[in-house]
């Protein structure tokens, strides 16, 4: 640990880290293989579609491991994390739609589809830029950045904590999503934006283009998780693990312990954007659904499944509920709500660290049979 | 190598930058000094002209019946509580009631709450290494890397306390009086020149509270000590100087023999324990 100068580097000294990215990296690899190496007909071929499936997954993944910083590390339930998910989305969707051009259905040159139908005659002042990638991609950082560290000072500033904060983070939500449901806002209203095109130049439903978006969602939960591991494996990390047991206490060292609330949620936030920049184009729409306060609980679900404060059980988790979503909703659609529902009893019952608390006994059992340490920790 | 890293450190550039290691001035004899002091509670006197003087070095045991406004005076120090009105000064040039909580902490005054609390879920070394006087704002903190002269800083405590054994260990798994060890361990990292521990040996066996009264003695003089204690055997082991608080003011102060013999001191306090013991 002593040896990587920089902080940034430090989480690739740590084993666990190096097997997640490692796991992640041939995740990617075969998939990508399956798919451009073998003809479409091979019973292992895998088919734009579930590439296309496994990049909406992977940016659930990044989703997740952005909550579990808050959840698990600074012991901020947020219940309101698909906001930022689905500001950083409607970045995103606001350049996809700028991008479509005359080749809307109404054939207008500047304005969206939706405008024209409003009978709207010039674009609003904040759609404007959105037409130059790298304008749009800042905004899918900031935008969410900025609500948070707003939103965020007021909360933290006040020493909201605990379920009230946990209500007013879905609260914002909701509000969002009420606003976003208003056509004179100037998102589309219900039917959100849709009908892309293309993205930087590549035309959006190439099975090329899917693949490139499935790799770039791995890259961007690698880089995350990166982030987030070397985050909490730093000094400020700790600082935030006692904040979670003792605030009060943590505030008497002398941190101020408001500012690094405030930090993490900000870095959350924006890496949820990151994924909700990734979602849009890979599932072609974004709506006001995805600030719908059941998304954000679900969200929070995958993480308690996966485990908390683990970072890499928060993608298990997204992983997992996910995949297991598609099979349900595919085989037998009404079962999925009951699937969902027995899966966190069972997990909150039999499994309280969920997912990576069950890998990590059995890493720790197996050391134990190997005889070095005493039977005494893998009882508490 | 050595020379190029230390051109790096910006902010060593200029000296008078760099804040003096202990600020507080105390050639005017006190370090804490506090006057006519008065704060109440829905119209509940707390704490009421409350006069107090705490020496650089000294060792002081406050002692006094529950509600006598012990526990309200720390609150006042640490800057937690502010008081209606009088006077409270760190040496001569430090005004407590024109600062806030992590201000007078980084001051060097150092709190022991009666409940011990230290973060479980982390190591008893990273414990010491939270608390430790640093630069404590978000960047440094990310920043920060350990290094010998941390390390050694920290086992130097660890050696103080007696928890070196258990350094890697989760602190939620120590004893009571380990925790309360590790808690005046995590003050002392802080290097305080007033330290305020509440109720020290609360809930200890005798053993522990032998280690942490040779603790507590061992401390003072390196830097001043104010201990609130209901253990009265525990204080006359370890007190110098007592002082006995009575109804948010001071009701005596002397050695553990003048104020025991104290007929006021008597009455309200070390009679009443009387009565308890042959209850």
């Amino acid at each position: 640990m002593d040896s990587s100068r920089l902080w940034l580097l430090r989480p690739f000294g740590e084993r666990s880290t190096l097997i997640f990215l490692g796991v992640l990296l041939a995740a990617m690899t075969l998939v990508t293989l399956l798919h451009v190496a073998l003809a479409p007909g091979h019973p292992l071929y895998v088919n734009a579609y579930t590439v296309n499936l496994f990049g909406k997954y992977l940016s659930y993944a990044l989703l997740a491991v952005a909550v579990d910083l808050v959840w698990g590390y600074l012991g901020i339930l947020s219940l309101g994390h698909g906001a930022f998910f689905a500001l950083g989305g409607y970045a995103m969707g606001m350049y996809l739609m700028r991008q479509i051009g005359e080749r809307g259905v109404y054939g207008h040159p500047v304005l969206p589809d939706f405008m024209v139908f409003l009978n709207w005659d010039s674009l609003p002042w904040y759609w404007l830029g959105f037409d130059m990638a790298w304008f749009a991609f800042l905004m899918v950082l900031l935008v969410p950045g900025v609500l948070a560290l707003v939103f965020g000072f007021l909360a933290f500033r006040s020493r909201v904590t605990g379920v009230y904060l946990s209500i007013i983070t879905q609260a914002l939500t909701f509000a969002l999503m009420l606003a976003f449901f208003r056509n004179e806002m100037g998102f589309g209203g219900s039917d959100g934006l849709t009908d892309f095109r293309e993205i930087l130049g590549f035309n959006l439903r190439s099975s090329e283009t899917r693949l490139g978006l499935f790799l770039a969602s791995g890259v961007a939960l690698a880089l995350g998780y990166v982030l987030c591991r070397a985050i909490v494996t730093s000094k400020l990390g700790r600082v935030c693990v006692a904040t979670r047991d003792a605030e009060a206490r943590t505030r008497f060292l002398g941190y101020r312990v408001e500012r690094f609330q405030l930090f993490v949620f900000v870095v959350s936030a924006m890496l949820a954007g990151l994924a909700g920049a990734l979602y849009v184009p890979q599932v072609g729409i974004i709506n006001p659904s995805e600030f719908s306060p059941l998304f954000s609980i679900e969200i929070v679900l995958w993480v308690a499944l996966g485990g908390r404060a683990t970072l890499y059980g928060a993608v298990i988790g997204a992983l997992l509920v996910n995949y297991a979503k598609t099979y349900f909703t595919g085989a037998m659609p009404d079962a999925w709500l009951f699937a969902l529902g027995g899966l966190f009893v069972v997990v909150t019952v039999f499994l309280p660290k969920g997912v990576a608390g069950l890998l990590a006994l059995r890493l720790r059992q197996r050391r134990d049979d190997g005889g070095s340490l005493s039977g005494k920790e893998a009882s508490a | 190598m050595s020379i190029l890293r230390s051109l790096a450190q910006r902010d060593r550039v200029f000296d008078f930058l760099v804040p003096a290691a202990s600020p507080v001035d105390v050639r005017h004899g006190p370090i804490l000094y506090l006057e006519d002091v008065t704060v109440s509670f829905d119209g509940f006197k707390a704490i009421n002209d409350l006069s107090l003087t705490i020496d650089d070095g000294e060792l002081r045991c406050i002692i006094g019946p529950n509600g006598a406004g012990k526990t309200t005076m720390m609150d006042i120090i640490t800057g937690k509580t502010r008081p209606d009105s009088g006077q409270v000064w760190f040496g001569s040039r430090h005004d407590l009631l024109t600062m806030n909580e992590p201000e007078i902490a980084s001051l060097g005054i150092g709190r022991k709450f009666q409940k011990p609390t230290v973060f479980e879920a982390l190591t008893v070394f990273e414990n010491l290494e939270l608390a430790m006087a640093a630069d404590k704002r978000i960047l440094p903190t990310l920043t920060a890397r350990m290094n010998g002269e941390i390390r050694d800083r920290i086992d130097e405590v660890l050696e103080v306390i007696g928890l070196k054994a258990l350094r890697g260990r989760p602190a939620g798994i120590l004893s009571h009086g380990q925790k309360q060890w590790l808690e005046i361990g995590m003050l002392l990292m802080q290097r305080p020149r007033l330290l305020l521990v509440d109720e020290p040996v609360a809930g200890m066996t005798e053993q522990e509270m032998e280690r942490t009264a040779e603790l507590l003695t061992g401390l003072a003089g390196k830097q001043s000590v104010v201990v609130v204690e209901h253990d009265m055997g525990f204080v006359r082991s370890i007190a110098r100087k007592v002082t006995v608080l009575h109804q948010g003011s001071v009701l005596a102060e002397g050695s553990m023999d003048q104020v025991s013999s104290d007929p006021r001191v008597v009455e309200v306090y070390l009679g009443a324990e009387a009565e308890e013991e042959t209850v």
